[in-house]
């Protein structure tokens, strides 16, 4: 008598569970199996806009072609949401990515701890060799874990109008000679250097760079591998940005400054020629030209024209090595469960021909030294020839350091920043975040 | 299907007002079926989605856990330990307090003095209601947005001051570690005083027009009928509003995170933000949840306490007038 009903709510039991059941089935993916040896690689990047978006969707559709059992699913995400979101929660659930950005350092030792990437030392030997020493960033303990696409340093982008303005007849190369240079435009009433401090890790880069100048190779090496900042030297570093700061060579309310967000940010600064100098990595010039068109009404995204570059210059009387350079880049790497055709795809997105495309596309400098000539934009050419001219590359520091150190590290010295805290602090932190790990 | 339905019917009809007891419990099987059929969906979506986070949260709260690999490394409460020694929190936690207490002080007596005005028969009411309300319409990350390049050194806002003669005022507004929290607390404001108004306008409309005609025939002024009349009987819309405005401040984040990020130098650290600076950008997923449990449990405590000593007044009026 009643079943009917039992069975009705049975029913809508079972269609909610159903339902249910549905959601948590969309999170899982990566097919990679199949009796008749077709493999589908699911391939996450960072590139939401052309040129390097296209570069990728051709790679893939190369990779299908030389490989008729492969379909490659490639997708473009904004850079936090997929570093911070998407592929913890992907690598977490053990499916859904197979090719994945990886950004070297700190994250993928964490990733390589935890089982999720693929050793592939032996599988793109070949590769590796050829790209040399920039792939360190991506191995742990020796190991290859991930292969790096593009690989650029920073430095000072200055506008070469305004130093000229300022009686500044060449670029800086020791501290001094950036000191007095701060001196030289303040007193042509030109602010010296535009910094994006509300944004953390653009302030925080000052500090890293006093450190690479402080801090022996060894030692820096040391304190990547075993997170240990016991060295006077990294104190040093923040004695020295003390010195620098109380220079007061930034522009006016730097706190709250953007590094990249419209004409009032440090690059827009820069770029409207409201600041002489600012220190940033290679990607500068293109977000200065994006600043250009979307906020002044430039016809397209073109960097000004006035651009100098040069590398953070060496402080005379540390272990420091005066060449040295910060730097950071773009890789991918392959998770555990990937097919093994992921690993062809990785080399050959860093096969020549892909690399020079990359190259001629003006999107960032490629890791292949072969590929290297093919870069025809002016500005990445003089970053290049800093990487080129550089004894010893060290990865940014937050990247390096991972993010729970690297975190500690970048408040600290944006507290310094604003006037808070010590050089020690800042090193307490780091040692008492390294502590938490 | 259909026969056993129709089977089902007749059998309660017939056999119904002969034996009322099992007719009782076929009925309540019946909207036992019908209760949970329908909140079903519901409550498994509401457990799957709320619930079962909460209790994560609590649970990944006693582990040392970066969000990759298994949960290991249990740790016991030294999250908890380490979250309320840590000052950077504990300026949090004070951040959170002195904004529920300015909004109640500043935000409350505005709300209602601007309500009662615009209560009064006015020319273009209707488009100053509507004004007063545009900013709470507006997401909180594009008015963050906007706040933000206004706000700038030397933008729009120090150019209406200079304009007006009060350059002298000027501000680094939102890099000053010592004049943020008060810009922050003034674009909140700004934004959430048309709710406020709203709702107060929304409650006088319920305060019925016998009483003021009454108050006025017996000689009570404008001033004397707000006090004694209009504003007791508004009790209820100000402690709902109140008990809102308390639990938005406790749990602001959007605001702060899009307008200051929570800087410079932590000056405007919340909570929320602060969860979201270690759990997620330094990956300390475990250390994160022990601080979101502390955000629920303090958010629970006041909710709680509301209810029971200010709230229950007006629940126990309401079910008494429904019954």
């Amino acid at each position: 008598m009643n079943k009917a009903r039992i069975t009705r709510v049975g029913a809508v039991a079972a269609a909610t569970a159903l339902a249910i059941g549905g959601l948590t089935a969309c999170s899982t993916g990566g097919d990679n199996g199949g009796g008749d040896g077709k493999v589908t690689i699911t391939w996450w990047h960072n590139a939401t806009s052309d040129p390097l978006k296209g570069i990728w969707e051709d790679v893939a559709k190369e990779f299908e072609k030389d490989h008729p059992n492969v379909t490659v699913k490639v997708e473009g995400y904004q850079n936090e949401e997929l570093q911070r979101t998407l592929i913890p929660n992907a690598l977490r659930s053990g499916s859904g990515v197979d090719l994945f950005q990886a950004w070297g350092g700190g994250e993928i030792k964490d990733q390589v701890a935890a089982g999720y990437v693929q050793d592939i030392s032996d599988s793109a030997k070949g590769t590796i060799d050829a790209i040399g020493p920039v792939v360190s960033g991506w191995q742990v303990d020796g190991k290859t874990y991930g292969l790096p696409f593009q690989f650029g340093i920073e430095g000072f982008w200055y506008n070469k109008d305004l130093f000229a303005q300022a009686g500044i007849e060449n670029p800086p190369t020791t501290l001094d000679e950036l000191n007095d240079a701060v001196d030289k435009l303040k007193a042509a009433g030109i602010t010296p250097i535009a910094v994006g401090a509300g944004d953390k890790w653009p302030a925080a880069h000052y500090w890293y760079n006093f450190a690479l100048k402080s801090c022996s190779p060894d030692v820096l090496k040391k304190a990547q591998s075993q997170l240990d900042f016991s060295d006077p030297c990294f104190v040093k570093a923040g004695e020295l940005l003390q010195e620098f700061i109380a220079t007061n060579p930034f522009q006016e309310g730097f706190l709250a400054t953007s590094a990249q967000q419209g004409a009032g940010s440090s690059a827009g600064m820069l770029a409207t020629g409201k600041a002489a100098m600012e220190l940033m990595g290679h990607w500068n010039p293109g977000v200065m030209g994006g600043i250009l068109k979307d906020d002044t009404g430039q016809a397209d995204a073109t960097p000004p024209s006035f651009l100098g570059w040069f590398n953070f210059p060496g402080i005379p009387g540390t272990d420091g090595d005066p060449t040295a350079a910060l730097g950071g880049g773009d890789g991918f790497a392959c998770a555990t469960w990937a097919p093994k055709e992921c690993v062809e795809l990785l080399e050959y997105i860093d096969s020549e021909s892909v690399q020079k495309r990359f190259a001629e596309s003006g999107a960032g400098i490629p890791v292949l030294p072969a590929a290297q000539s093919a870069v025809t934009d002016p500005n990445l050419q003089q970053v290049l020839k800093g990487l080129q001219a550089a004894s010893y590359v060290q990865l940014w520091l937050d990247t390096a350091y991972g993010t729970t150190v690297g975190g500690a590290m970048n408040d600290g010295i944006v507290a310094l920043f604003g006037g808070q805290g010590s050089p020690e602090d800042i090193v307490k932190g780091m040692q008492d975040a390294a502590a938490t790990l | 299907m259909s026969t056993s339905t129709i089977t089902a019917g007749s059998a309660v009809s017939t056999a119904g007002p002969a034996r009322p007891r099992p007719r009782k419990r076929r009925f309540d099987i019946r909207s036992f079926a019908m209760v949970w059929g329908f909140a079903a969906p519901a409550l498994i979506v509401y457990v799957t989605f709320v619930i079962v986070p909460v209790g994560l949260a609590a649970v990944y709260s006693f582990f040392n856990w970066n969000g990759l690999g298994p949960l290991e490394r249990f740790i016991g409460i030294d999250n908890y330990v380490r979250a309320l020694s840590d000052p950077t929190f504990l300026k949090a936690i004070g951040n959170n307090l002195a904004i529920v207490l300015l909004s109640l002080l500043i935000q409350g007596p505005v709300a209602i003095g601007v309500a009662l005005l615009l209560n009064r028969p006015l020319r273009g009411r209707t488009l100053i209601r509507t004004l007063i309300f545009v900013p709470y319409v507006l997401s909180e990350v594009v008015a963050a947005l906007a706040f933000k390049l206004i706000l700038q050194p030397s933008g729009p806002f120090d150019a209406l001051l200079a304009s007006v003669g009060l350059g002298g005022l000027k501000q680094l507004w939102l890099a000053d570690q010592n004049v943020v929290f008060w810009t922050l607390f003034f674009v909140l404001s700004w934004k959430y005083l048309g709710f406020a108004i709203l709702l107060m306008l929304a409650g006088l409309q319920g305060v019925p027009d016998e009483l003021f005609e009454a108050a006025a025939i017996d000689g009570a002024s404008w001033w004397q009928i707000q006090r004694h009349i209009t504003i007791p009987l508004l009790g209820p819309t100000i402690r709902i509003w109140a008990f809102l405005s308390m639990i938005g401040s406790l749990q602001l984040f959007d605001m702060v995170w899009v307008l200051t990020g929570g800087g410079p130098v932590n000056a405007t650290v919340t909570m929320a933000t602060y969860m979201m600076q270690y759990g997620f950008q330094r990956g300390q997923l475990g250390f994160g949840s022990a601080v979101a449990v502390i955000l629920f449990l303090i958010s629970l405590v006041f909710a709680l306490l509301y209810q029971r000593h200010v709230l229950r007044r007006d629940f126990e009026g309401a079910v008494g007038r429904g019954a």
